[in-house]
């Protein structure tokens, strides 16, 4: 036994409300930069549709992730080693581009500059590729709501068994959102495909990296990666991935997107696991099997023999602690309602999944039922044959007996609350049937409704006296990140994204607290004024003539 | 050496040595200050189609005429001689496995350098270093293809064996012979010279991704651990090894 922790991620798909917020402070911290722009470590999906990038999920077309050859051995699914060696002056599985949606901007100077007319004057948009005019076709969220979906959302690789069904009761619409980060896997394809050994798993808290200077650009990381979680700098020429906020989570915090979600539906925790399991139970040769397979890879950390063996192969008495005290382990392993995104991938994923129950509550309500019945939701979920094999494609590999229980699950919670809170009867048969108990699912409740920030979070900091040895295993004089192009340094852009940006006036310099306007008057630089009483926030009159 | 003009020197002697120390203390430069920047910048992500053939046939072309280089320039005539190779035999073994190469490479530079040229996204990326190398690396090929095709395959031929090959290997055994390259033809001046004026220019292009060929790559276990206890960091420049099984002693 190896006992190793990971920092895993739990998502409660019912309560995300699609506002891309996770998106958006993720991108302001991580890729907001010249060669990032079509980056995005967080994007967030509607589903049914098609995603980013496009078809990512469709393994035949992009053969990402890993397989099984013919002895039952893991494999690569893009092939050998030496078959990528020999394709690296050209990788057939690379997306382009365009599959991610071409970045653009707009030259807002036009808007600011446009002489006083009736016509109104309109930004168009511009490539920030080239810096020449485009028509935008495509993008992260382009299929918002089900934007589109008429069209494209049959195209979805998750609904390929049951076109037929969803095309004749397209009425029953469902959709939800599925927000995505890299899932920091514990059999990471991408760190196998990297030929030049720049990708790793941190053997601490299991986050997975890029050595921006070990990295020689070869690309094979992202066709590598099944959920195309590693995306190329076309700026700096390197991969660069979502690091899980790493800075923060040594210090304790949760990751940006997991500290601004709006629907505070994500849950950051320890995971323990034996390191010497996960190899075959990537390897577990029916792809229905491989969610059990992954839980049997987890120790329980209330388990004294597991305790005691962690302890001796130098994981901290708190990380310990963290572990028992997870939310992530109690949702995915002792309450079984989180479930892994594409466990057939075989990369062992551990950014975990709630599947959503409102698809099945809003057709119980659109019927005239109560949603908190749970006689009338297990017949609907029995009924809707097309939400609950989707939902299976996606997070247990087309198992439809997995979702049905955790579905049931998550209804009687709602109906027993329901019943506690109203005092009404409730028949604790339905309980047992699922093999759970009152306190259990109590528990539950608790974690799903009102856990507090620290509970959601419980993220033991990386130890002080390490911190010296964590920065340096990176190998690096100064940090990569603040090179040219890094989000350390805003990066310049190539002559053809400079070209549209507006100029800075030239007496506008940082450091001053004011400047000059184009109409000659004096003003306060909001981003350099130090409270200087001279330089009055607000100009006096006679400062305008 | 006697009657070499002091301008034939610098070209024929100075050049190479000075390309020869920019190179190698160039590399060293780049390796310890400028990992960040070592890297073959990929295009793929902006323009896939003309790609996957341009590069590929570049690219093995490249190693065709690289080989043939280590073939015919530092191998001397009296060794194939020695073996029994006849001059004729060489020759026009030389000359198709050189068109080959030279045709591959050809097509090879003609569709990356349009590319580069004529699709606004690659261009956009394109450094002026680029265009330098790429402009070298054109003049290079072209005049290292003038006399494979016209001269080796369908001309008289003419045995650069004697004249460009014993100068340049001269250059490393210290006595390098001026008079033979002074007296080539001109193609095959004009051939060495830019080479040398690549190999000058080759640390600060992107070509030093051709030294981060990833052979080891076949040997390594599939998955990277890296753990805050691995030893003091390793200085920049230093090859200390950079993975371990997992539970391997430190
Ligand atoms: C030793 C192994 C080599 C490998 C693995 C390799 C690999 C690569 C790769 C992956 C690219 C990027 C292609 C893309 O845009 O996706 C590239 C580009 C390039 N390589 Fe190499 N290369 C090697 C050797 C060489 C050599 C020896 C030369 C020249 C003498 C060379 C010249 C170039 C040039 C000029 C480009 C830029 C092509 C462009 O304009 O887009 N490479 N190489
Ligand atoms: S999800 Fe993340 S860890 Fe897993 S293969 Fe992709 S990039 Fe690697
Ligand atoms: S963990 Fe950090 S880097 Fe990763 S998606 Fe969330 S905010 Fe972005
Ligand atoms: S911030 Fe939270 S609720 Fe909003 S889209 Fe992201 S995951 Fe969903």
């Amino acid at each position: 036994m190896r006992v190793m922790a990971q920092m895993a991620m739990v998502m409660n798909l019912d309560k995300c409300i699609g506002c891309h917020t996770c998106t958006v402070t993720c991108k302001q911290v991580w890729t907001n930069r010249v060669g990032t722009e079509y980056v995005y470590f967080n994007n967030v999906e509607t589903k049914p549709g098609i995603g980013y990038p496009k078809r990512y999920e469709d393994q035949e077309q992009w053969r990402g992730g890993w397989t099984l050859d013919r002895k039952g051995r893991l494999q690569l699914k893009s092939g050998s080693r030496l078959r990528r060696l020999l394709s690296i002056f050209y990788n057939p599985d690379l997306p382009s581009i365009d599959d991610y949606g071409e970045p653009w901007t707009y030259n807002y100077q036009h808007v600011i500059e446009a002489p006083l007319g009736t016509p109104n004057p309109s930004a168009h948009s511009i490539s920030a590729l080239t810096g020449k005019d485009v028509t935008v076709g495509w993008g992260s969220n382009w299929e918002d709501d089900l934007a589109g979906a008429p069209e494209r959302a049959h195209l979805d690789p998750n609904l390929r068994d049951l076109q037929e069904r969803v095309r004749m009761e397209f009425e029953q619409v469902f959709m939800f959102y599925l927000p995505r980060i890299c899932e920091h896997c514990l059999n990471p394809s991408c760190v196998a495909s990297c030929p030049s050994g720049a990708m790793y798993k941190r053997a601490e808290d299991g986050i997975v990296l890029v050595d921006q200077d070990k990295c020689r650009g070869w690309r094979f990381c992202v066709s590598g990666c099944p959920y195309k979680k590693v995306y190329f700098n076309h700026r700096t020429g390197k991969a660069e991935k979502c690091t899980l906020c790493f800075p923060r989570i040594e210090a304790g915090q949760p990751t940006i997107c997991a500290e601004t979600c709006v629907g505070r539906l994500r849950y950051l925790g320890l995971i323990l696991y034996d390191a010497d399991r996960v190899l075959a139970a990537a390897a577990t040769r029916d792809v229905k099997d491989l969610y059990e397979a992954q839980l049997s890879v987890f120790l329980d950390p209330e388990d004294p023999e597991v305790q005691a063996e962690a302890a001796r192969q130098g994981i901290p008495a708190d990380w310990i602690e963290g572990a028992r005290r997870s939310p992530t382990y109690a949702l995915a392993v002792k309450h079984r309602v989180a479930l892994p995104l594409h466990p057939e991938y075989r990369t062992l994923p551990m950014v975990w999944y709630i599947p959503p129950l409102s698809p099945v509550a809003d057709v119980v309500h659109a019927a005239g039922y109560d949603p908190a019945d749970p006689d009338a939701v297990f017949a609907a979920i029995d009924a809707m044959r097309i939400p609950m094999e989707y939902l299976a494609n996606l997070f247990t590999a087309g198992d439809t007996g997995v979702i049905r229980r955790v579905l049931r699950t998550l209804a009687v919670m709602r109906a027993l609350m329901r019943a506690d809170q109203l005092g009404l009867p409730f028949d604790d048969g339905v309980i047992s049937e699922l093999g759970t108990s009152r306190t259990d699912l109590m528990d539950l409740y608790r974690l799903l409704a009102i856990a507090k920030y620290d509970e959601r979070y419980v993220i033991p900091a990386a130890h002080a006296e390490d911190a010296g040895r964590l920065a340096s295993q990176h190998e690096q004089l100064f940090c990569s990140l603040d090179g040219e192009g890094g989000p350390g340094m805003g990066g310049l852009g190539p002559h053809g994204i400079r070209a549209f940006r507006p100029a800075r006036r030239p007496d506008e310099v940082a450091e001053s607290e004011t400047f000059r306007d184009t109409d000659g008057r004096l003003r306060v630089n909001l981003l350099a004024w130090k409270g200087n009483r001279d330089v009055p926030l607000f100009p006096s009159p006679s400062n305008e003539e | 050496m006697s009657n070499a003009t002091s301008s034939q020197i610098l070209l024929w002697v100075g050049l190479p040595y000075l390309a020869l120390g920019i190179f190698v203390v160039g590399h060293i430069w780049r390796w310890r200050y400028d990992q960040f920047g070592w890297t073959s910048r990929s295009t793929q992500l902006q323009e896939r189609r003309l790609l996957k053939w341009g590069s590929p046939i570049f690219h093995y072309g490249t190693f065709a005429a690289i080989m043939g280089h280590v073939i015919g320039i530092l191998i001397p005539e009296r060794w194939t001689a020695a073996i029994g190779i006849p001059e004729h035999v060489y020759r026009w073994f030389s000359a198709t496995a050189g068109t080959v190469a030279a045709v591959l490479i050809l097509a090879g530079v003609v569709v990356l350098a349009g590319r580069r040229l004529f699709i606004a996204r690659v261009r956009s990326t394109t450094d002026a270093v680029d265009y330098f190398a790429l402009v070298l690396l054109l003049l290079i090929i072209l005049t290292g293809i003038i006399p494979t095709v016209f001269v080796n395959l369908l001309g008289g031929g003419y045995d650069y064996r004697l004249t460009v090959a014993p100068w340049f290997r001269g250059l490393f055994s210290g006595n390098p012979d001026v008079t033979t390259i002074a007296s080539a033809p001109i193609v095959y001046q004009v051939h060495a010279a830019a080479s040398w004026v690549i190999w000058a220019v080759w640390p600060f292009t992107r070509l030093v991704h051709a030294w981060s060929y990833p052979l080891w790559y076949l040997w390594r276990p599939y998955i990277v651990y890296r753990s805050r206890k691995t030893a003091p960091p390793i200085e920049p420049g230093t090859a200390g090894r950079r993975w371990r099984r997992i539970g391997a002693g430190y």
